[in-house]
C-alpha cells in the first residue's frame, strides 16, 4: 500500500536529511494487514541510513521520539498495533529542547 | 546702539529661561494631574473639588476597574466582542512566570508586558552574548556582558510602565521552583534543556499550575500546553528522558532567528488566552511548526496518563519529594545548555593549542585535520587544515596516507615517521572521537588539539572569530 511517511524534529538526519518519503510498503513478518509494527521494521531496514539507535530503542521508537499516525499520537490508535490503511500519514518526530 | 542691543539680548534670554520654566511646571502639571486621576480611580469616586470646574464625570463602570488611560492602552482589546472588557480585566489581574529569557521568552515577554498582564516574573541567570541578538529580540547591544533578566525587564517597563515586573536573577532549582512558581497562575517554559523541561513540568504539576510549553530548533519549532484542563503533562508524553545525543542545542546545530519567535509569540498567546479566560488554549493537541517548508501541523496527542509518574493515579510527586529529585542524574544532562567537555584520550594523545601554535611556528611537519561539518569549516578554519568531517572520517585513510607523504621532510634519510597529525574541532570533543578513530585506521600517533578552535581563540590568537 501507498504511505506516506515524514521525519522531523532532526530524525530526518538519519535518513540523509531527506524529510518526506513516499513509499510502497506490503504486510510485514507474515502480518496480514501492516501494522505499525510491521511498518518500524521496514523504515529501520529501507530509511534509516545511520545510527539505528537514535530511532529505535528494543522493538519501539526511542524515548523523547512522537509517532503520529494521521495527524493523531498512536498511543490513541494502539501504539504497534495500530492498523494502516491505504495513503496513510507517518510522521516520526523528535522532541525538541532548544530556546 | 550698542547698549540697546545689550538689553535686547538679555531681555530674549530672560524670554528663554522664563519659558524654560514654565515647560518645567506644565510638566509637573501633568505629572500630577495623571497621579490624581489614578488615585481617584483606585479610590472609586473622584472627589469634587469646588475650586475645580463642574463637569460631567464619567460613569465609573460597575462590572470594571479600568482606568481611563487602561481604556485608551487597550481600546483595540476592548473592541474585540470576544474579548472585551471581561478579557483585558482578566489579564490585568492575572500573573505570568517566563522561565528564560532567550529566544523564546524574548517575543513572548515583549506580548505579555505589552498586553497588559498585570504581573510578569522572568527567570534567568544568563548575560546577553553578541550571539543571542539574531533571535533574543528583547536584549539590546548596550546590554551585552549584562544579565538577561535586567535587560528584558528594564524592555518591558519600557513597553508598559504599569505592569508589575519582577526579575529573578538565579538558574531555576527544585530548592527556588515551588517558592517562585507559587506566585503566578500560568507558567511558560522558555528554556533550553531536557532537565529543566522535566522540572518545570514536575513543578506545575506539584502546583496545579498549566504550562504553556515551546521548543525550537534550527527551522522547527513545537508548542503545547501541558496540564490544563485534563490534559497531558510533560512526563505523560515523554515518561522517559531522550538519549543525550539526541538532544541538540541551539549553540551546536544553529537556529533561524525567526523560529523561536515565532514559537515564543504563540507561547505569549496561549498564556493570554489561559489568563484571560478566552479561547481554546492548545492542550491535547501540539502544534508543529516547519519554517522550511512552511507548514503548521496541529496533532492530536494523548491524554493525561494513569500511570504518569508526575500526574497519575499512583504519583509519588508531593512538594517535599520535588525539591529532593535530582533532574540532571534522571536526564543525564546539566540544567544548564553548557556543551559537556569529553576527556577520552590519555595525555600523550593531546596537545594544547599553545603547542600546537610552537609547532606551527617551528616549521614542524604536520598534517591538521579539521573535523568539524563542512558548514562549520566554511565560517572559518585555520591556515592549511584539510577539512574531514567526522561523519565520513573513516574512509579518508588514502588522502591523509597522502597528505602525511607529501608533508614529511624530504632530505635524504626519509624516516618513514616524519609528519605528524593533529586533528582540531570546534570545542575539543570530536576531536577526540575523531583520534579515537584514527588511531583504529592506523594512525597511531594522531593527536587532538585540546579545547578545540574556542581554547585557540581565547590562548594563542584572540582575532580568531569566535561562532
Amino acid at each position: 500500500m501507498k504511505l506516506t511517511i515524514e521525519f522531523g524534529g532532526g530524525l530526518e538526519l538519519l535518513c540523509n536529511s531527506v524529510k518526506v518519503h513516499n513509499v510502497k510498503v506490503d504486510p510485514q513478518d507474515g502480518e496480514e494487514k501492516l501494522t505499525m509494527k510491521g511498518l518500524l521494521s521496514w523504515v529501520c531496514k529501507n530509511l534509516i541510513k545511520e545510527r539505528p539507535e537514535m530511532f529505535m530503542k528494543g522493538d519501539t521508537v526511542r524515548p523523547g521520539v512522537l509517532v503520529l499516525v494521521n495527524d493523531c499520537d498512536w498511543e490513541l490508535s494502539g501504539q504497534l498495533e495500530t492498523p494502516l490503511e491505504e495513503k496513510d500519514v507517518v510522521v516520526f518526530i523528535s522532541t525538541l529542547h532548544g530556546g | 546702539m550698542e547698549s540697546n542691543g545689550g538689553d535686547a539680548s538679555q531681555i530674549l534670554g530672560e524670554i528663554e529661561s522664563l519659558k524654560a520654566e514654565r515647560k518645567d511646571i506644565d510638566d509637573r502639571i501633568l505629572a500630577l494631574e495623571a497621579q490624581l486621576r489614578e488615585i481617584s480611580i483606585t479610590n472609586g469616586t473622584v472627589k469634587s473639588d469646588a475650586s475645580s470646574p463642574s463637569v460631567l464625570k464619567a460613569a465609573s463602570h460597575p462590572n470594571h476597574q479600568l482606568s481611563p488611560d487602561a481604556i485608551y492602552r487597550y481600546s483595540r482589546h476592548l473592541l474585540l466582542p470576544s474579548f472585551g472588557v471581561q478579557g483585558q480585566s482578566n489579564l490585568l489581574n492575572s500573573s505570568v512566570l517566563v522561565v528564560g529569557a532567550g529566544g523564546l521568552g524574548s517575543p513572548a515577554l515583549l506580548y505579555l508586558a505589552a498586553c497588559g498582564v498585570g504581573h510578569v516574573g522572568i527567570v534567568d541567570h544568563d548575560v546577553v552574548e553578541l550571539n543571542n541578538m539574531h533571535r533574543q529580540i528583547i536584549h539590546t547591544e548596550a546590554y551585552i556582558g549584562l544579565p538577561k533578566v535586567e535587560s528584558a525587564a528594564h524592555a518591558c517597563r519600557l513597553i508598559n510602565s504599569t505592569v508589575k515586573i519582577v526579575a529573578y536573577k538565579e538558574a531555576l532549582h527544585t530548592s527556588n521552583a515551588l517558592e517562585i512558581f507559587s506566585k503566578y497562575d500560568v507558567i511558560i517554559d522558555a528554556t533550553d534543556n531536557v532537565p529543566s523541561r522535566y522540572m518545570i513540568s514536575d513543578c506545575c504539576v506539584v502546583l496545579g499550575k498549566p504550562l504553556v510549553s515551546g521548543a525550537a530548533l534550527g527551522l522547527e519549532g513545537q508548542l503545547t500546553v501541558y496540564n490544563y484542563k485534563g490534559g497531558p503533562c510533560y512526563r505523560c508524553l515523554f515518561p522517559s528522558p531522550p538519549p543525550t545525543t539526541a538532544c541538540q542545542r541551539c549553540s551546536d546545530s544553529g537556529v533561524l532567528g525567526v523560529v523561536p519567535g515565532v514559537i515564543g509569540t504563540l507561547q505569549a498567546l496561549e498564556a493570554i488566552k489561559i489568563a484571560s479566560g478566552i479561547g481554546e488554549p492548545l492542550f491535547a493537541r501540539m502544534l508543529l511548526f516547519d519554517a522550511f517548508s512552511g507548514s503548521i501541523r496541529m496533532v492530536k496527542i494523548r491524554g493525561k496518563s494513569l500511570r504518569c509518574e508526575a500526574c497519575g493515579e499512583k504519583s509519588a510527586f508531593t512538594p517535599a519529594y520535588f525539591q529532593e529529585f535530582d533532574y540532571e542524574k534522571f536526564t543525564n544532562s546539566p540544567l544548564s545548555a553548557a556543551p559537556p567537555k569529553l576527556n577520552l584520550l590519555p595525555p600523550d594523545s593531546r596537545i594544547s593549542c599553545k603547542e600546537y601554535n610552537e609547532k606551527v611556528l617551528g616549521n614542524e611537519p604536520h598534517v591538521l585535520i579539521d573535523v568539524r561539518p563542512a558548514h562549520h569549516f566554511n565560517i572559518v578554519s585555520l591556515p592549511n587544515s584539510l577539512s574531514m568531517p567526522l561523519s565520513g572520517l573513516e574512509t579518508r585513510s588514502p588522502e591523509i596516507s597522502a597528505a602525511l607523504n607529501e608533508a614529511q621532510p624530504q632530505e635524504g634519510g626519509g624516516s618513514s615517521s616524519g609528519a605528524h597529525l593533529y586533528v582540531v574541532c570546534r570545542r575539543g570533543n570530536d576531536s577526540q572521537r575523531a583520534v579515537r578513530l584514527l588511531h583504529n585506521m592506523g594512525f597511531p600517533a594522531a593527536k587532538d588539539i585540546v579545547g578545540g578552535l574556542e581554547s585557540w581563540a581565547r590562548e594563542v590568537d584572540p582575532n580568531f572569530p569566535a561562532y
